[in-house]
C-alpha cells in the first residue's frame, strides 16, 4: 500500500490582521426605554451596556462579514488569491441553507476557497479561529479568514427585557497564515450539553431566550480554569498577558473573570460591551479591534480571549496581536 | 455552624457581593426589595455561600429565597 504523503507543516499560525463592521444604527438605553420598560441605570447596573449597534435592513450578515472581512484582508497585505479557507462563526443565520461562507469568499474575491459556516454559539469566534489555526499547521490551508458576524436584532424579542437590552450586531473577522513563531496558542475548548436549553431559540420559536442565572453562575464559576488552561497550554503565565478579550456578555462577569484571574491594571481589560452590546460571535475580534485603534492595544502584544454561550460551548486560546 | 453564625457570614458576603451594611442583613429583609439586591447578585452570593459554608444552592432552589431569614435557614438545614 502506497503511503499517504503529508505536507510540510508551518510551524506556527498567527493573525495577520484584523477588521470590524459597526452597524450605523446606535441605539442608547434612553431610545431602549421609549420601546419597553426599563431604563438607563437598570441596564448599566445589570449589564454595563451603555448603547449598542442594530443593524439596518441593508446591513445583512453577508453585507457586515465581507465588511469585516475585507479589512482584516487589507490589514493582513495579503492579495484575496492567497486565501483558501474562509469560515463564518454565527448564532444567527436565519437560511439554513446555504451556509454563507462561500458567498462571503466569492464577494472578497477569493477563489474558490474552502468554505464553511460555524455555529458554536457566542463561544463561534474562536472556535473558528482554532480550526482555521490547525487547518495551516496541519497544511489543509495557507491562509484563512476567519468572520464572526451576528444580527442578533433578527432573533431578539423585544417583549423580553432581559435580553432585548443585551443582544446586538456586527461583524468582525480576522486573516490568519502561517508563521516561524507561533502566533495562536493551542485552543482549549469544551461543552456542558446538559444545558443545552439554558441559551435557545426553541423549536417553533422565531426569537432566543437566556435562563440569564443558570449562564451567569456557569461562566463566572467554570470558565476560569478554562482560561488559566489556556494559558497553561500555550506556555504562557497571567504575567505574560497583555490584553484580555473575553467574549463581551456582560460587563459584570467580564469584571469576575478578570478579578478571578487576578489581572491588575498592567492588563487591558476590553469592555467593548458598553457601547457595543453583546454580539456573540462578533464580540471578540470587535473587542480587539477597537482596543487596537484606540491604542490601548498594541501590535505584538499578549492576548487572552475566550468565547462562550449557546450550546452551552466554550473555547479559548492565546494570541499575538497582529 | 448556629443561626447567628451563619447571619455572620452571610452578612459578610452580602457586604463584599453587594454593598450591604452588615447591620441591615437582619432575617426579615428580602433581598430584592430591602437590601437592592437583584437577580446575578443573588447567583454571586449563591457561590460565595457554596464557598464559605460548603451549601451549594441550585437554580431553582435559589428562586425561592427571598429574605435573609430563607437563606439562613436553607444553610443551616443543608449544612454537612
Amino acid at each position: 500500500m502506497t503511503d499517504i504523503q503529508l505536507p510540510a507543516v508551518a510551524p506556527g499560525a498567527r493573525i495577520l490582521g484584523l477588521g470590524a463592521y459597526r452597524p450605523r444604527r446606535r441605539v442608547t438605553n434612553d431610545d431602549l426605554a421609549q420601546m419597553m420598560d426599563t431604563n438607563d441605570e437598570w441596564i448599566q447596573s445589570r449589564v454595563g451596556i451603555a448603547e449598542r449597534r442594530w443593524a439596518s435592513e441593508d446591513e445583512t450578515l453577508v453585507e457586515m462579514a465581507v465588511a469585516a472581512g475585507g479589512k482584516a484582508i487589507a490589514a493582513s497585505g495579503l492579495a484575496p488569491d492567497q486565501i483558501d479557507l474562509v469560515i463564518v462563526a454565527s448564532a444567527s443565520l436565519r437560511v439554513p441553507i446555504p451556509g454563507i461562507g462561500p458567498q462571503v469568499g466569492h464577494r472578497l474575491g477569493i477563489p474558490r476557497p474552502g468554505s464553511f459556516d460555524l455555529n458554536a454559539g457566542c463561544a463561534g469566534f474562536c472556535y473558528a479561529l482554532g480550526v482555521a489555526s490547525d487547518s495551516i499547521r496541519a497544511g489543509s490551508s495557507r491562509n484563512a479568514l476567519v468572520v464572526g458576524v451576528e444580527r442578533l436584532t433578527d432573533v431578539t424579542n423585544l417583549e423580553d427585557r432581559t435580553t432585548a437590552v443585551i443582544f446586538a450586531d456586527g461583524a468582525g473577522a480576522a486573516l490568519v497564515g502561517a508563521s516561524e513563531e507561533p502566533g495562536i496558542g493551542p485552543a482549549v475548548w469544551g461543552s456542558d450539553g446538559d444545558q443545552f436549553n439554558a441559551i435557545e431559540i426553541a423549536a417553533g420559536s422565531s426569537t432566543m431566550t437566556m435562563a440569564g442565572q443558570a449562564v451567569y453562575r456557569w461562566a463566572t464559576t467554570k470558565l476560569t480554569e478554562t482560561l488559566v488552561a489556556a494559558m497553561e497550554r500555550a506556555g504562557v503565565t497571567p504575567a505574560d498577558i497583555d490584553v484580555f478579550a473575553p467574549h463581551q456578555a456582560n460587563l459584570r462577569i467580564v469584571e469576575s473573570m478578570t478579578k478571578r484571574l487576578g489581572f491588575g491594571e498592567d492588563v487591558v481589560v476590553a469592555r467593548d460591551i458598553v457601547q457595543s452590546g453583546n454580539t456573540s460571535a462578533a464580540s471578540i475580534p470587535l473587542a480587539l479591534t477597537a482596543l487596537m485603534e484606540s491604542g490601548e492595544a498594541k501590535s505584538g502584544d499578549l492576548a487572552l480571549v475566550l468565547g462562550y454561550g449557546a450550546g452551552l460551548t466554550f473555547a479559548g486560546q492565546v494570541l499575538v496581536l497582529p | 455552624m448556629s443561626r447567628e453564625d451563619i447571619q455572620t457570614g452571610l452578612a459578610e458576603i452580602l457586604e463584599e457581593v453587594a454593598g450591604v451594611t452588615p447591620a441591615d442583613a437582619t432575617p426579615e429583609k428580602s433581598f430584592t426589595d430591602d437590601l437592592d439586591v437583584d437577580s446575578l447578585s443573588m447567583v454571586e452570593i449563591a457561590t460565595a455561600v457554596e464557598d464559605k459554608f460548603g451549601v451549594a444552592i441550585p437554580d431553582d432552589e435559589l428562586a425561592n429565597i427571598k429574605t435573609v431569614g430563607d437563606a439562613i435557614s436553607f444553610i443551616e438545614k443543608n449544612q454537612g
